[in-house]
């Protein structure tokens, strides 16, 4: 299922930030959006997800299959937003328990399990996110985010609290765990980007515009030492220091 | 070991401290009796403070109740619903510039000389700190769990009952502990003001009969019952909030918890 957005707009405190801003997300690609901070980046990824209150952001969306967007998305935020209160695992059913007058039914818990499984992590399905480290509660979102099983997957700098190595772990498990998904990803890190898109777009300048789409070569996720990655690279962040000057 | 042995330490502490002051200044029995004359009173005189002390507990735990559920439902009912807390906000905070001391008159006229009007009493003054904390907790929510509960089709009742409700627990408990320190100056004021019965009665009585060291076992008993109070209600909080980290003591348990 294709996703269009069209004629995108936001105004932040009378300044246009950006307008006329046309995306289309292909069905069962990843797309990378990659700007500086202040572009509008998280805004857009809020009016797709259906929760941008605070922003003065509009635009239209339309999927390909002719019904709305509304209740489809995943949201995966920077911060992990695990309650506290809730074991591991209950974050995982979270969509479940949230949604359900019951409690959540036998095989919801043991698709739970299977998923916190793939991210590693079913030893530590009952214990609080207060006793896991930084890449493990972003793990445990991850798992969550999967749980939802939604047709778009909106990740707005998934990894970016992370250090450089469970970065680069959590890369390779979000591309083999969402590889035939549609996904949209906000990031301001070229290298992300190209690891684990399938196209990258750059979203810069005042009023910003986005670019025309990079596709880099080969299957996702891709080498940190492949040379190509590292030219896009180059590429890329002479693109987004261009904008500064 | 020194867990235990802390608080026993504090309370001798306090008595040597107590007992200094007597010898020091040299006042007079009916001034200042020391803690060996007051604490002998305190056990030949039991079967007293005991009856008195029951009708002032039951007095404060039944203002505590009262006080805390009309908080809650306050505290709900203006989070949940915007006219009323646009309207009736204002009102809240206007009612918290007239003392609740001041009324206590007044309550003793409309509700008599029993322990209704110091439940009344102690039931007001709690409603105010626990309305205030529960409220604040209510609509401060981190944003965040909120728009994640949207983007999962939470309905508004299950944002409340399940994100806003728990995120707001913390809050809760400290409005408790400051309701669980006022609520024995609520009863204790009611009873001044006019009972034939409680601590407070009992205090003023012996005062008047210069019967110092009683006033002060009195004094004693009081302070045991508000110190058991807060103590019982910070241990059920940290039992029933295990996630709420205390950064204070937290040093060795957090190292154990990570890989």
């Amino acid at each position: 299922m294709d996703i269009h957005l069209s004629n995108a707009s936001l105004h932040w405190q009378h300044h246009c930030v950006f307008s006329q801003l046309n995306l289309t997300l292909p069905g069962g690609r990843w797309t990378s959006i990659l700007g500086q901070s202040g572009v509008g980046k998280s805004s857009l990824i809020q009016l797709l997800c259906g929760i941008a209150d605070e922003a003065d952001v509009q635009g239209e969306i339309a999927c390909s299959d002719g019904k709305p967007l509304t209740g489809r998305v995943a949201w995966m935020a920077q911060d992990d937003l695990l309650l506290p209160w809730l074991s591991v695992l209950d974050n995982v059913l979270l969509g479940a328990r949230l949604t359900q007058q019951r409690r959540p039914k036998p095989e919801q818990i043991e698709r739970a399990r299977y998923l916190l499984s793939q991210v590693g992590l079913s030893e530590r399905a009952q214990v609080l996110p207060a006793q896991l480290s930084g890449g493990q509660r972003q793990r445990v979102a991850l798992a969550r985010t999967l749980f939802q099983d939604c047709p778009l997957v909106c990740m707005d700098e998934p990894f970016s609290a992370l250090d450089a190595i469970n970065r680069l772990r959590l890369q390779d498990l979000a591309a083999s765990l969402l590889h035939d998904r549609t996904v949209l990803m906000i990031t301001h890190d070229p290298l992300e980007a190209l690891r684990l898109s399938d196209q990258i777009l750059v979203l810069g300048g005042s009023p910003a515009k986005l670019s025309s789409p990079i596709t880099p070569p080969g299957r996702a996720p891709r080498q940190v030492s492949d040379s190509e990655v590292l030219r896009l690279q180059g590429e890329l962040l002479e693109m987004l220091a261009g904008e500064t000057s | 070991m020194m867990r235990l042995l802390r608080p026993l330490i504090i309370a001798l502490g306090l008595t040597l401290l107590w007992q200094s002051i007597v010898w020091i200044t040299g006042a007079p029995k009916f001034i200042l009796p020391g803690p060996v004359q007051v604490f002998t009173t305190l056990f030949e005189q039991a079967p007293l403070l005991a009856k008195h002390g029951a009708v002032t507990l039951a007095e404060i735990l039944l203002g505590l109740v009262f006080g805390v559920m009309l908080g809650l439902i306050s505290a709900l009912s203006l989070a949940t619903w915007g006219p009323l807390r646009r309207w009736l906000m204002p009102v809240l905070v206007i009612s918290q510039a007239i003392p609740v001391f001041a009324l206590a008159p007044v309550l003793m006229l409309w509700l008599g000389y029993g322990m209704a009007s110091k439940i009344a009493m102690a039931t007001l003054i709690i409603y105010f700190p626990v309305t205030a904390a529960c409220f604040d907790g209510l609509r401060q929510t981190p944003t965040g769990y909120l728009k994640l509960a949207r983007t999962l089709g939470a309905s508004k009742r299950a944002q409340l009952l399940q994100i806003r409700l728990p995120a707001a627990l913390p809050a809760f408990a400290s409005g408790l502990r400051v309701a669980a320190s006022v609520a024995p100056i609520g009863a204790v004021v009611g009873e001044w003001v006019g009972s034939s019965t409680g601590l407070g009665y009992l205090m003023l009585n012996a005062n008047a009969r210069m019967q110092v060291d009683l006033m002060f076992a009195a004094l004693l008993v009081l302070a045991l019952i508000a110190v058991t109070l807060y103590f019982l209600i910070d241990f059920l909080a940290r039992r029933l909030m295990p996630w709420q980290a205390d950064s204070l003591n937290k040093a060795k348990a957090s190292s154990a918890g990570h890989q």
